[in-house]
């Protein structure tokens, strides 16, 4: 059983960088523009330079 | 051929909507007189010399719109960022600099033709969007601990102590509390929050026996993993936080939207005015005018105050008071209301009431007084919970009180109450109403209807009274050809000069027009008409007078016609009237056929209602009314118990579709008249008013089904826990299958077709 000492922490792991990606795309305001977002990947990005 | 105001492609049109027209058009009125705003005072700083505004944008309508503002702005050196938000219509940019460049910076994106105004108080629509962000951490944070807690309980429930080993099994409840406890922490707060609250209030809700037992759960299985026991509920706590998360956060999306209605409206009348005085012009807001100021109002102009016309004569544009399309001329003297729109020239107006007492105040005063008033609906779910909340913690402690007197140690007892509190909990419940919503808000959605307010479906659902606004709701709202005199080869001239007009009468003809048009040099004399000059001849194509017809004056239809006259003499003329929508009838007669009552309430004169009401079979009919008489209207048929609908357009609709039970209006109708509605359906038809009426009964039966549902499965599983055979992998199979199936209950609504 001594494999569960590995098993475990990696799957909570796993699921916790899920969760963590989750977060940030949350916190960076993501889902803050859902009608506009669908819109501007059809511009393209003009850099200023 | 590309869009001259935002660079899209335009199929050949010099723009490519009608918005951008318009904005164009306003962008040169607007930048002609060089307004000069009050927007330095809402800057907020937000590091060392740096600035940042956040603004409404009204007047977007397609993703150009977005860009053009944006890169209008960044092409100023100082901007550090400029940001529009499509979904929530606020455009936030900061600068480096003083506060007072925000105004030339604002008054960039007013000259490209958009409308910026102060958002006003915040706060709640903050407050709501941070509601639902907490919301949304709270539902990861239990998904991901619900989930490794499955993880673990399935190795637990596949085998036993003696298999697995006592201490692998004390591993794995320890395990469990680790990643269990801080999750009910955090994610529990929103039901614990709310329950406190009501405890404090002396009163009860669903949140309360969530919270007790959740919070027990916890308890009791740290306490039974200290021990060593051979059960812990560390699962069914979180995924019942899971479960009831989901819910809630269904339910905030759907009332939300609907919150930032009030804070819209308010931020029409904010703006400034051009005030004349002796020492030239000044602009101040227009919160400060006062009775008796002299204001100049340019063309293309909101009029800002209710006053009369000193100077000038122009057309307005009456269709935000009453929905009336037709611009309204006004010479020397005529009375002019706040809100509406000056159209072709400039004019000096008197103020006769200051901005509080405006006509357009007083609308959003009595919106909010009617609104309150509405308010007192209960939702089904809330009635449910008061049901049900007493039942399961009687239940639950009568469970423990009876094991005690029947001997059993307190720990036991404990524990058979707890998973009674945790069978019982509403999670079917809490998900029967919201998931029905969503999934018939998005089929709605399909079919061009926006419900604004959650609980709009449950209450449409109820109604049997309907009652209609006549302009832009029965009727289109704008002018078609209808009869008149003239041969073929008028109206191919007349046709011809139209289509270079943007009025609406010029526009009507000439789209009732199919075929070639003759190439005319066409000049248009701005509240009059159109002139050219075909083969040595001058052609007039105006109103009646200019024309040169005198005399006998069409008894209604006045203003609803055009003359073409030949070197002066009258020629021929163009009736025109608002026509029907298509479907209107067989709307009114599927309605009769429901038993429900219909209502004609028109601002307009009485024959004009009488007739269309006639033409439509509607027996109930008030003409001439005023905001505030529809609003009384509205309210009897209340008080003779009936669940009314208001369907209407005009800003003078507003106030009643505040007092109706429900109301809807097209999405041809103003903002305030779209913001203050239940529901906004897109389209010609009127249809959608049945469509969402059908959708509603069926997805509220489909509602009261989930609850049967949950009961059903409550019936069944309560003795068991009462009892003591409650496992917790009972308690967890109970609890997902109870879920699932309301949740499958609630796809029926996708499978049949409205």
């Amino acid at each position: 059983m001594d494999i569960l000492l590995y098993l475990i922490p990696i799957a909570i792991g796993l699921g916790l960088i899920g969760l963590l990606a989750f977060l940030w795309t949350l916190k960076s305001g993501q889902y803050d523009d859902l009608d506009g977002a669908p819109h501007r990947i059809l511009y393209d990005d003009e850099e200023d330079d | 051929m590309t869009c001259k105001h935002c660079g899209s492609a335009s199929n050949g049109a010099d723009f490519c909507c009608d918005g951008c027209a318009a904005a164009h058009a306003a962008a040169k009125e607007i930048g002609a007189i060089g307004a000069t705003n009050i927007y330095a005072a809402l800057a907020r700083p937000i590091e060392e010399g740096a600035f940042q505004l956040e603004l409404i944008v009204e007047g977007m309508h397609c993703a150009a719109c977005v860009r053009l503002i944006e890169n209008a702005l960044v092409a100023n050196d100082d901007i550090m960022s400029a940001r529009v938000n499509m979904t929530t219509e606020r455009l936030t940019f900061s600068w480096r600099g003083t506060p007072e460049r925000g105004d030339a910076l604002a008054e960039q994106v007013i000259k490209l033709g958009y409308k910026l105004h102060d958002p006003g108080d915040s706060a709640t629509d903050d407050h709501n969007q941070n509601t639902e962000r907490r919301l949304l951490k709270a539902i990861a944070i239990a998904g991901f601990a619900a989930a490794n807690l499955m993880l673990l309980s399935v190795g637990l429930w596949s085998s036993t102590g003696e298999t697995m080993g006592f201490a692998t099994r004390d591993f794995f409840h320890w395990i469990s509390a680790l990643i269990a406890l801080p999750t009910v922490a955090y994610s529990g707060q929103p039901f614990f929050q709310s329950a406190y609250a009501v405890l404090k209030e002396r009163h009860t809700n669903m949140d309360v026996p969530i919270s007790l037992a959740v919070i027990l759960a916890s308890l009791m299985s740290v306490s039974e993993a200290a021990r060593g026991g051979e059960y812990v509920y560390f699962d069914s706590a979180v995924m019942l936080l899971f479960f009831l998360l989901i819910g809630r956060y269904l339910d905030a999306r759907a009332k939300g939207k609907a919150r930032e209605s009030a804070s819209r409206l308010l931020s029409k009348l904010a703006g400034s005015a051009a005030v004349i005085t002796d020492g030239g012009i000044n602009r101040i807001p227009i919160k400060e005018l006062k009775a008796g100021m002299r204001l100049l109002v340019t063309a293309g102009e909101n009029i800002p105050a209710d006053g009369t016309i000193q100077k000038g004569e122009t057309d307005i544009d009456l269709s935000l008071i009453s929905g009336e399309t037709m611009p309204n001329h006004a010479g020397v003297g005529a009375a002019t209301l706040a809100g509406t729109l000056n159209l072709t020239a400039p004019i000096e107006v008197v103020v006769t009431k200051a901005s509080e007492q405006s006509l357009l105040s007083e609308i959003v005063h009595m919106m909010e007084t009617a609104e309150q008033g509405a308010a007192k609906y209960v939702r089904l779910a809330d009635r449910a919970a008061s049901l049900y909340t007493p039942v399961v913690h009687i239940l639950s402690a009568a469970t423990f009180v009876g094991w005690l007197l029947w001997g059993m140690p307190w720990q036991a007892s404990l524990l058979n109450a707890v998973t009674v509190l945790i069978i019982t909990c509403p999670c079917a419940l809490g998900l029967a109403v919201p998931v029905v919503q969503v999934l018939a808000s998005g089929k709605l959605l399909k079919n061009g209807i926006l419900l604004k307010s959650g609980d709009a479906l449950e209450r449409i659902a109820g109604v049997d009274c309907v009652v209609f606004d006549k302009t832009g709701t029965l009727t289109v709202g704008k002018p078609a050809l209808e009869g008149g005199s003239y041969s073929p080869d008028d109206l191919k001239i007349a046709a011809s000069l139209a289509h270079r007009s943007q009025h609406p009468l010029s526009v009507a003809l000439a789209q009732s027009y199919e075929g070639e048009l003759i190439d005319l040099g066409v000049s248009e004399v701005p509240g009059r008409g159109l002139t050219t000059n075909l083969n040595g001849k001058i052609i007039k194509l105006g109103s009646r007078r200019w024309c040169g017809q005198q005399g006998g004056k069409g008894e209604q239809s006045s203003a609803l016609e055009l003359w073409l006259s030949v070197d002066g003499v009258p020629h021929a003329h163009f009736c025109f009237a608002d026509a029907l929508r298509p479907d209107a009838a067989q709307m009114m007669s599927a309605l009769q056929a429901k038993n429900i009552d219909v209502h004609l309430l028109s601002g307009d004169r009485q024959s004009v209602a009488s007739r269309i009401a006639e033409d439509l079979g509607i027996h109930m009919v008030a003409a001439e009314t005023s905001p505030l008489e529809k609003c009384d209207y509205i309210n009897r048929l209340k008080q003779e118990g009936k669940t009314v609908l208001m369907v209407g357009d005009g800003l003078n609709d507003a106030p009643a579709l505040a007092a109706a039970n429900v109301s809807m209006s097209p999405s041809s109708a103003v903002d305030i008249t779209q913001n203050t509605a239940d529901i906004v359906f897109q389209g010609e038809k009127l249809m959608p008013v049945l469509d969402t009426m059908l959708l509603a009964k069926r997805s509220n039966s489909l509602v009261r089904q989930n609850f049967a549902l949950a009961i059903g499965y409550n019936i069944f599983a309560i003795p068991l826990a009462v009892f003591g055979f409650v496992t917790p992998m009972i308690a967890a199979a109970a609890m997902s299958g109870s879920s699932l199936v309301v949740i499958l209950n609630a796809f029926r609504l996708r499978m049949k077709q409205v």
